[in-house]
């Protein structure tokens, strides 16, 4: 806690420092970062619900083991494709 | 106890020694996208020249090549056993994701990347290329008879192989 404070302090004088346009550029690329970390944890549930259910569903039919997993493996293709998108979004703003 | 019930058997030790149906996907994806490609390095040549095409390559490349990654590492893993498939691909999607974005990182300030088309190419290959990839196998899936030929194609054919 102490250290979290510490750093917290260290931020603040920091931030006291920076011009108003450096301050914005800073917050920018905060908010950036987070966005990119927000926009990966939905796949990230969306991914280990896919396959708790399709490991669920080979262990009950393992018969039907084939056609799970190419389902699965697409659905966890397009689950991915939405991390990429807020990869893409996160590089088009901080960089383009 | 369940673990001396000669019935049960532990999701841990189940594994799947079949053909691997990711391997025909990816394979099926890589065909479709050597014919995407140029059509996007083009679109991309058109609107931002040479830089602009040799961004829209690397995206198509590191699309496939994520694809094909993830292929590998679900059918390598899925023969050893399924609990460890699902760690390798929940830990294999931070992997990969990291290594898209190192790979994109790394490049961004080379004088012949351009980003907008680069990241336009990654996005829009990965969702076409699945599209493409989803209407063969839901059509297999639904009615085999309608199955396309020319495919090689993990389907119920694989599945009931299993």
């Amino acid at each position: 806690m102490e250290a979290l404070t510490r750093i917290a302090h260290a931020s603040i004088r920091v931030a006291a420092e920076l011009t108003p346009a450096e301050a914005k550029a800073n917050a920018a690329a905060q908010m950036a970062g987070l966005a990119y970390g927000l926009a990966a944890i939905g796949p990230g549930i969306g991914i280990g619900m896919i396959f708790g259910k399709a490991i669920e569903a080979m262990a009950r039919q393992p018969e039907s083991a084939g056609m799970v997993r190419t389902t699965m493996f697409l659905g966890v293709a397009f689950t991915e494709a939405l991390a990429l998108i807020g990869f893409v979004a996160f590089i088009l703003l901080k960089f383009a | 106890m369940k673990a001396d019930d000669p019935q049960y058997v532990s999701i841990l030790s189940m594994n799947d020694q079949g053909p691997a149906p990711e391997a025909a996907i990816v394979r099926d994806i890589i065909k479709h996208g050597s014919i995407v490609a140029p059509i996007l390095i083009g679109l991309s040549a058109v609107f931002w020249g040479v830089n602009g095409a040799w961004s829209g390559a690397y995206g198509v490349v590191l699309v496939l090549g994520n694809f094909a990654v993830a292929a590998w590492m679900v059918s390598y893993t899925a023969r050893i056993s399924y609990a460890l498939m699902m760690g390798a691909t929940l830990f294999g999607y931070i992997f990969r994701l990291a290594v898209i974005a190192a790979a994109v990182f790394f490049v961004r300030n080379a004088t012949w990347v351009e980003l907008v088309p680069l990241c336009m190419t990654i996005v829009i290959s990965h969702v076409g290329l699945l599209f493409w990839e989803m209407r063969y196998i839901s059509l297999s899936l639904a009615f085999p008879g309608l199955k396309p030929k020319h495919v090689a194609s993990p389907t119920v054919q694989d599945s009931t192989s299993n």
